[in-house]
């Protein structure tokens, strides 16, 4: 059963604990300094975003077909079958295409190391294998972030948004965008406010790429033959063309 | 011949100077990382390195693969004089690509590990495997070459009777990488601008790399004919114009076609910051040099060739930056220039280009009618010219 994250932002009071959570279970620093930061970075996963009275939190989607892991090389990033979208520095060559996939903009980079990884909300993959909650849900208050299956997260978003019609926008962003994703968000604000993006297709983006791909085993066969049919001919040609020159030569050397 | 011997002075001088500031530039950037050597950001991952140093990098070796397919596999007989200097461009090409993408990655003491660890559904691994195999395969297409040089002929005699195979890879491995440094943006089609996210996008990449495998090559010839006093095959040009003129109005109709069914065509009326670098783009490639090369007495012309070759070839570049760097500005919220010190390995990287191909043109018989001529000391002249030629690495 996949699992994912349920961020109501109704529900958010604001109190960064999350925040606090994520960097002491990533072994991240976290100071009075990175908690005013309202971006994600290479030392901060997650962060929560205030706008008047609104909050809104950022974090990897954890996509169900991730863009970053169809267009790691090497496979260093790793849709697991629980949900969280791993990354394993051990293999990255640092291409960074992951970063320019990514229609969120979550992986960040270790600019300023010598020898630097990719880094990025990883769902707490060791935590949820071993059948625990991630840091953040555990951590919060009040139920904002909440931790389960991902389907029965699903329900219970519908069922928010039916019970107080009022207090949501219909709409649950990560249950279609880029073909779904495990961190699913509701608000009474639209996400865009907060730098989430809204062109966003239904489709699953590794799609795009694919049906591009998946040709090519037929297209290196079929076009190379072409090739070599090409050149054949050509030289077939001239070939002929040198031989008809050479018989003629020779009956009018008969003559 | 003191004004060459002035311009040998400067340009030497230009040469060390960029090489020495590329040295610093390497050690900043292999001893303080990525952030202190470039302007790359979370927001801009891909740069000036990606942008030029490896998408028009590979986009200006296209004469090898166009060249050598012309003459192997179509038989055109007569571009078989000027092959060699085109492969010899490909295989520099290449191997710059390769030490650029040294310096561009993370980590790039991993850079083969896409040989053992493999993601099929990836167009960077596709990417990663042209790249290997294509530099392989040119350097065995270049092997000739060294072999005639210190006249190994039975070498020499099992590389030629097999040359056809390598042609047959390399238009093969070409045709996937070209295509596929587009493909690489399809991905993206929530964050490239319209004007350049297209379903298309391989297909422009590769019909854009053959327009530029045209005009590198008359680029080529025309540089070889003013500064190694080699005489220019104009016939032979002429011959590429009306070739680069049919492949050019392709794409640009294409690029028309594409625009109007995705419903684009009206934004290029709209100014904005797109747009102005679109048109620059579009006029440079397509519409200036096509309107040049359908004019007989230009195209007939040395210095109209010369021309609409150069206006050709910087209009793809501005296409490939315009991909890279001006279609994802707006999406992710910023702009991007590159540091100096990006600058400084770019320009590093073309200058020894430049200086390479002279060096090769100087030793190793290039230029297969004539003889490999061994320098000697009363030859200045050839060593001057090969450090002039950097004069245009920055055009």
């Amino acid at each position: 059963m996949s699992k994912g994250i349920l961020y109501d932002a109704t529900m958010c009071i604001g109190c960064k604990q999350c925040e606090q959570a994520c960097a002491t279970e990533n072994g991240l620093p976290y100071d009075d300094t990175i908690a005013a930061q309202d971006v994600t970075s290479a030392h901060k996963y997650t962060a929560i975003l205030t706008k008047d009275d609104k909050f809104m939190r950022r974090l990897c989607m954890n996509c169900d077909d991730p863009a970053c892991a169809s267009v790691c090389p090497v496979g260093a990033m790793q849709k697991t079958a629980l949900g969280p979208v791993t990354y394993d520095k051990s293999k990255c060559m640092g291409c960074r295409y992951c970063m320019a996939a990514c229609p969120f903009r979550v992986p960040k980079y270790e600019w300023e190391k010598a020898i630097p990884g990719v880094r990025k909300c990883i769902m707490c993959s060791k935590r949820v294998t071993a059948g625990k909650q991630t840091a953040c849900a555990e951590i919060c208050p009040t139920g904002a972030t909440l931790f389960g299956d991902r389907d029965a997260l699903l329900e219970e978003a519908k069922k928010r948004i039916h019970d107080k019609p009022d207090s949501y926008l219909h709409h649950i962003f990560g249950e279609t965008e880029v073909g779904g994703t495990s961190v699913l968000l509701i608000s009474s604000v639209p996400v865009s406010l907060f730098g989430y993006p809204t062109n966003l297709t239904e489709r699953a983006l590794p799609m795009y790429t694919y049906q591009v791909l998946s040709r090519i085993p037929d297209f290196v066969p079929l076009f190379g033959m072409m090739l070599g049919g090409i050149y054949w001919i050509t030289h077939r040609r001239q070939d002929v063309a040198e031989a008809e020159a050479n018989e003629k030569e020779l009956k009018g050397g008969a003559r | 011949m003191t004004v060459p011997r002035i311009r040998f002075t400067f340009w030497k001088a230009v040469f060390i100077v960029i090489m020495v500031a590329g040295i610093y530039c390497t050690y900043v950037r292999f001893f303080h990382g990525l952030g202190a050597a470039t302007n790359l950001s979370d927001q801009f991952p891909w740069g000036l390195w990606i942008g030029f140093d490896v998408m028009c990098g590979v986009m200006l070796a296209a004469g090898g693969f166009t060249l050598t397919a012309a003459v192997e596999i179509f038989n055109i007989k007569r571009f078989h004089s000027i092959t060699r200097p085109t492969i010899l461009t490909a295989f520099l090409g290449y191997l710059l690509v390769c030490a650029a993408l040294m310096y561009d990655l993370g980590l790039p003491w991993n850079i083969w590990h896409p040989l053992i660890m493999r993601n099929p559904h990836s167009v960077m691994f596709e990417v990663a495997w042209c790249v290997m195999l294509y530099t392989a395969v040119l350097a065995l297409e270049f092997s000739p070459i060294v072999l005639e040089r210190f006249n190994l002929q039975k070498p020499l005699k099992i590389i030629r009777s097999s040359m056809i195979v390598f042609v047959i890879l390399g238009v093969l491995l070409s045709t996937l990488h070209q295509s596929s440094l587009g493909t690489l943006y399809l991905i993206m089609p929530n964050k490239l601008h319209p004007f350049w996210w297209s379903p298309l996008l391989p297909v422009f990449f590769f019909i854009s790399a053959i327009a530029v495998g045209l005009a590198m090559t008359i680029f080529e010839s025309s540089m070889s004919s003013k500064y190694f006093g080699r005489e220019l095959e104009l016939p032979i040009l002429r011959d590429l114009g009306r070739v680069l003129v049919v492949v050019l109005a392709l794409y640009g109709i294409l690029k028309f076609e594409d625009l109007y069914h995705r419903h684009v065509l009206n934004q290029v009326f709209v100014s904005s910051y797109e747009q102005r670098f679109f048109l620059l783009e579009i006029f440079l490639s397509v519409l200036v040099p096509l309107g040049m090369l359908l004019v007989p007495r230009i195209r007939e012309s040395a210095q109209g060739l010369y021309l609409a070759a150069v206006l050709t070839l910087l209009g793809f570049v501005t296409n490939r930056l315009n991909v890279t760097i001006t279609g994802v500005e707006n999406a992710v919220g910023g702009r991007y220039a590159p540091k100096w010190t990006e600058v400084v390995i770019t320009a590093m990287f073309v200058a020894l280009g430049f200086a390479i191909f002279g060096l090769a043109a100087k030793y190793l018989p290039i230029f297969p009618e004539e003889k490999a001529h061994i320098p000697t000391l009363r030859q200045p002249e050839v060593v001057e010219s090969e450090l002039a030629v950097p004069a245009h690495a920055g055009d």
